[in-house]
């Protein structure tokens, strides 16, 4: 006899609120997406400013990734293979960007690299401006993809068996012929999803940059411009196009990026 | 080879102190604790991959102490392999041959020759994945093996193998120590094993070192309640000595004329307790009135409960005789210690 499944009260609460959440997330990105007309679409395509935005949406957002991947990677190895005094709290400050409200982000890079602080002085006297500019949009976006980048390699090191290290050093390898043999092969899926965490945060950026660089216009930005000044129907397909460029893109990563084998272990 | 002098590692929940270990050019030498008691931090601190605190470590005269491990020349084999999942069978063996200056063509000679005596060389090009433990722990020597390391410590080698497996290991191991004539350092729990392999022996619990000597002088002279315990000695009371005498709660063994001074345990390994029907009557042989408390299978073995006034003893019988003598709970019988048989701690 077929045996009835689904008749626990606990299936109709899961199914319920698993379509409540999947509807919540899809419904408006779908009508966003399907309200524009096709011409609209087909203008804004055409538009050298939209596209300009984007694909500034797009480098400054991979080049915020390849930063994390630069700097983020020996400190998440340092977190994930060492014990020290504060690592909490050094872990709580990683966290932090995540935390605290984007436009203050803003205004706590624009207080450092400002003319009215040394740093800021110091940075203008080498040539480095960060007011209106793309380095300064690319310091945001690290500022609030670095966390996500760091902390997904962290995990990503902590899997990895530290006996392997032990063997490959007591096998006659350095600490970074260890790392480049070792520890690197088998953890750079968890470096290629870090980045795409980073990259995915640091395209959504807005409120930060907002405040350090209105101009030059990433997507964000030009969509809350477009529809501050002409309304939602001039914004919504600047909208629509980041959304397909940037799902295209991690989709593109995604594929890329090899599956794990399955290891008998 | 290996001379550790007053070693310290102190952590904030576990410390080891004061541990000197002497080990021998060529020997297997067997660091034997239950979990828990530090062995594995000893190991990591010979290798370099663990913190030291206090004292030295000598290998082959050279001071190692404050060396990194990747020039310390010392291999190692854990339990769980430690094999590089990303590499092949070959790639992990070969893995260090980079690091030393032999030339490429003896390398690869002593590769093959390696893989030939563990028995790998058909599996050389496979991935480590789908292997069995046998086979991933033959990789693992050879990897180890194969950069010529002048010790080779074994981190439990034999505790995650399934039984068959665990005595193939254990045969090679003993046969890769007799060809190659390098010390071997292994640290496992299971006295069995140290008994089958090693030469020498420490004793660790607690971060101290209870005992150390000849695997068989420990096996037949445990000398603290611990080291007896450990070294399958069921029976571990406290006594009080007077003269030729052992009083343990209200039986009185003798025990010749045995040094007793500063001891204040005697141990009687499950063994060589006798039981019988009828009161046996030897000169030099203990012998009380007791009764059976509980019989439990083991299998081939059964282990006998058995209660002589307040004591409880523990005593092994064979199935055979547990049938012959018909023994069951609850029954009255004798039981019979030589006193050759009387360890004092």
């Amino acid at each position: 006899m077929k045996k009835k499944i689904g008749k626990d009260p606990w299936f109709f609460i899961t199914l319920f609120c698993s379509v409540t959440v999947v509807t919540f997330i899809l419904f408006p990105l779908i009508e966003m997406v399907t309200q524009p007309s096709l011409q609209d679409l087909k203008d804004t395509a055409g538009d050298t400013d939209v596209l300009r935005s984007i694909w500034l949406s797009i480098y400054t957002s991979g080049l915020a990734a390849v930063i994390s991947f630069i700097i983020g990677t020996p400190f998440a190895y340092l977190l994930a293979r060492k014990n020290f005094f504060g690592k909490k709290v050094v872990e709580s400050i990683i966290d932090l960007p995540i935390m605290i409200p984007h436009p203050v982000v803003g205004i706590a890079i624009l207080g450092l690299a400002g003319k009215n602080h040394w740093l800021g002085q110091f940075m203008q006297s080498i040539g480095i401006h960060i007011m209106g500019t793309v380095t300064g949009i690319v310091t945001v976006l690290t500022f609030v993809g670095l966390p996500f980048y760091v902390n997904t390699v962290k995990t990503g090191f902590e899997a990895i068996p530290v006996r392997l290290e032990n063997v490959s050093r007591s096998l006659g390898a350095s600490m970074s012929g260890t790392f480049l043999r070792v520890t690197f092969p088998l953890a750079w899926r968890s470096m290629l999803v870090g980045m795409i965490m980073c990259c995915a945060r640091a395209i959504s950026e807005f409120g930060a940059v907002v405040i350090v660089a209105y101009h030059p216009m990433i997507a964000p930005v030009m969509i809350y411009e477009r529809f501050t000044a002409y309304g939602l129907r001039y914004s919504q397909p600047v909208a629509v196009w980041l959304i397909f460029v940037c799902l295209a893109l991690f989709i593109l990563l995604r594929i890329v990026s090899p599956v794990k084998e399955k290891s008998g272990d | 080879m290996i001379e550790i002098e007053n070693l310290r590692l102190d952590f904030s929940s576990f410390c080891l102190d004061d541990i000197c270990l002497d080990v021998k050019e060529s020997e297997f030498f067997i660091l034997l604790g239950p979990t828990g008691a530090g062995k594995t931090l000893i190991l990591e601190a010979i290798t370099g991959t663990g913190p030291v605190h206090g004292g030295t470590i000598r290998v082959g005269g050279r001071d190692i102490t404050s060396l990194p491990p990747e020039k310390r020349g010392i291999g190692i084999v854990y339990q769980d392999y430690a094999l590089f999942p990303h590499l092949s069978v070959m790639e992990n063996i070969t893995y260090g041959l980079r690091y030393h200056s032999n030339s490429s063509t003896d390398s690869r000679r002593w590769v093959e020759e390696l893989m030939m005596k563990l028995g790998i060389r058909h599996i050389a090009d496979r991935s480590i994945t789908h292997l069995s433990g046998g086979e991933k722990q033959r990789i693992a020597l050879a990897r180890a093996l194969s950069v010529h390391p002048s010790v080779l410590l074994l981190d439990e080698p034999l505790s995650a193998l399934d039984p068959n497996f665990r005595a193939e290991i254990r045969e090679v191991l003993k046969k890769l120590h007799k060809e190659m004539g390098i010390t071997f350092l292994m640290v496992t729990h299971d006295f069995s094993e140290a008994l089958f392999l090693g030469e020498r022996t420490a004793i660790l619990n607690h971060g101290k070192i209870e005992q150390m000597g000849s695997v068989k002088d420990v096996f037949s002279r445990p000398k603290t309640p611990f080291v007896a315990e450990f070294v399958g000695m069921k029976n571990v009371l406290p006594a009080v000595f007077e003269g030729t005498s052992a009083r343990v709660g209200d039986l009185v063994f003798d025990i010749g004329n045995m040094k007793n001074e500063g001891r204040s345990f005697i141990a009687i390994r499950a063994e060589d307790i006798l039981i019988r029907k009828e009161r046996i009557a030897e000169g030099d042989t203990n012998v009380f009135a007791c009764r059976i408390m509980n019989v439990a299978d083991l299998g081939v073995l059964q282990e006998v409960s058995i209660k002589c006034g307040s004591t409880i003893f523990t005593a092994i019988l064979s199935k055979g005789d547990l049938l012959y003598l018909d023994l069951s709970e609850s029954r009255d019988v004798y039981m019979a210690v030589r006193n050759s048989a009387i360890h004092l701690l």
